[in-house]
């Protein structure tokens, strides 16, 4: 993976090259790049003078960043307790076969990650899939494959 | 310094010093896993308790942390203090199914069945973090860590792949108390966490024996010759 070390590097810098904002340096290099890539991460050690294994430690500790590449767009599949109880894990199933991933993989042409949370805080619209900032509430197994065709770029 | 007592033994202490450390010097047994005389212990493995009574006040704690305090009563193998330690060794125990060491204690304290499903992922890692503090305390390279969280943690090198800081010194391997960490050694090559290290001949004795990587690197943060380090310590 190429990274641009330019681009990094004024993240880095807005930051004030500060260890305690490695956070918010991953946040803003996630949302450049849509995941880290590991390359980044090698990067931001070395310029922040810390072990790159105490980067790989906080990127691989919150579910908020991936290092592996992401799709274009992420369908969260709801499996909290109310989407459970009504069909939250048979909605994800019907995911997984329309995708051909499982959970927390990427389909082959980029373009959807599938990821399964416990619980969007809309739990009266179980069960809830939410695909980047839009949510579909009442979800059945059928309406899948039209919530995937709306985000599939057609050209 | 302060005074109390372990099973009954009046003892001398520093204010604060370990507990561990002053049953030990007074000849008590306590087992431990994460504990380690140059490292101190993080506290993980809980297999040190011990019972603290503190003016009525009944506790089990770990004995590598808790403090030696005026008055308190230690008890190291009371009915509480076995039955905590057995369900550590049980949990241990399914957590590491493999380890030689975990199941020697298990038997040892009488835990005999587990009721839980062991892990198979775990090998024999117990996640004391010993060998993350070795490599970056004492070694000075800082290329081991934990990675991910619940039960994916884990430790290695970063991104899993072999470590640019790695210098194969088998310090890691020496320090887990477990035996999880291999080290294997063939044809003058020595891998470790995955790394590849060429091995240096003694030019006395033809022996191989550190990596020319770590040989290197100590002569740069030691300014000694490479040369001088080439040659075995026993031909030294
Ligand atoms: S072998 Fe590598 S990982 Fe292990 S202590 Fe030495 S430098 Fe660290
Ligand atoms: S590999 Fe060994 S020393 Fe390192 S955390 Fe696991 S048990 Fe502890
Ligand atoms: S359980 Fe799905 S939104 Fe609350
Ligand atoms: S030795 Fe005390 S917790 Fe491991």
């Amino acid at each position: 993976m190429e990274i641009n070390k330019e681009k990094l590097d004024e993240i880095i810098l807005k930051y004030g090259r500060d260890k305690a904002h490695l956070l918010a340096i991953f946040q803003d290099v996630q949302k450049e790049y849509r995941y880290l890539p590991k390359e980044a991460v090698r990067h931001i050690c070395m310029r922040l003078g810390m072990p790159q294994v105490d980067g790989f430690e906080v990127a691989t500790f919150y579910k908020s960043f991936s290092l592996k590449p992401r799709g274009k767009h992420t369908v969260h599949v709801c499996l909290g307790t109310a989407c459970h109880l009504k069909g939250g894990a048979d909605v994800l199933l019907s995911f997984m076969r329309e995708l051909k991933v499982k959970t927390g993989e990427t389909t082959a042409d980029g373009a959807f990650t599938l990821e399964s949370v416990n619980c969007l805080g809309a739990c009266a619209l179980a069960p809830l899939v939410r695909v980047d900032e839009k949510d579909f509430g009442k979800t059945t197994v059928a309406q899948s494959r039209n919530i995937i065709r709306d985000f599939t770029d057609h050209h | 310094m302060v005074q109390l007592s372990i099973n009954g033994k009046k003892v001398t202490a520093e204010e604060g010093e370990a507990l561990l450390k002053v049953a030990r010097r007074e000849g008590f047994v306590i087992p431990t896993l994460c504990y380690h005389e140059l490292l101190g212990s993080s506290g993980r493995c809980r297999l040190c308790v011990v019972e603290v009574n503190d003016a009525g006040k009944k506790r089990v704690v770990a004995s590598c942390l808790y403090p030696a305090k005026e008055n308190i009563e230690v008890f190291t193998d009371s009915d509480e203090v076995r039955l905590v330690r057995r369900t550590v060794l049980e949990l241990l125990l399914a957590r590491n199914p493999s380890a030689e060491l975990i199941q020697h204690l298990a038997k040892q304290h009488g835990v005999t069945e587990v009721r839980y499903t062991p892990d198979q992922d775990k090998g024999k890692c117990i996640l004391c973090n010993l060998c993350v503090r070795c490599c970056k305390d004492i070694v000075g390279v800082s290329a081991l860590g934990m990675s991910g969280k619940g039960p994916m943690k884990k430790v290695g090198p970063p991104f899993d792949e072999p470590s640019e800081t790695c210098i194969g010194c088998g310090a890691c391997v020496v320090i887990c108390p477990t035996g999880h960490i291999a080290m294997e050694e063939e044809k003058g090559v020595r891998t470790v966490w995955q790394k590849k290290f060429e091995l240096a001949a003694c030019p006395k004795c033809k022996r191989y024996h550190l990596p020319l990587f770590q040989l290197e690197w100590i002569s740069k943060t030691r300014n000694i010759p490479v040369e001088e380090l080439m040659v075995c310590e026993d031909c030294r």
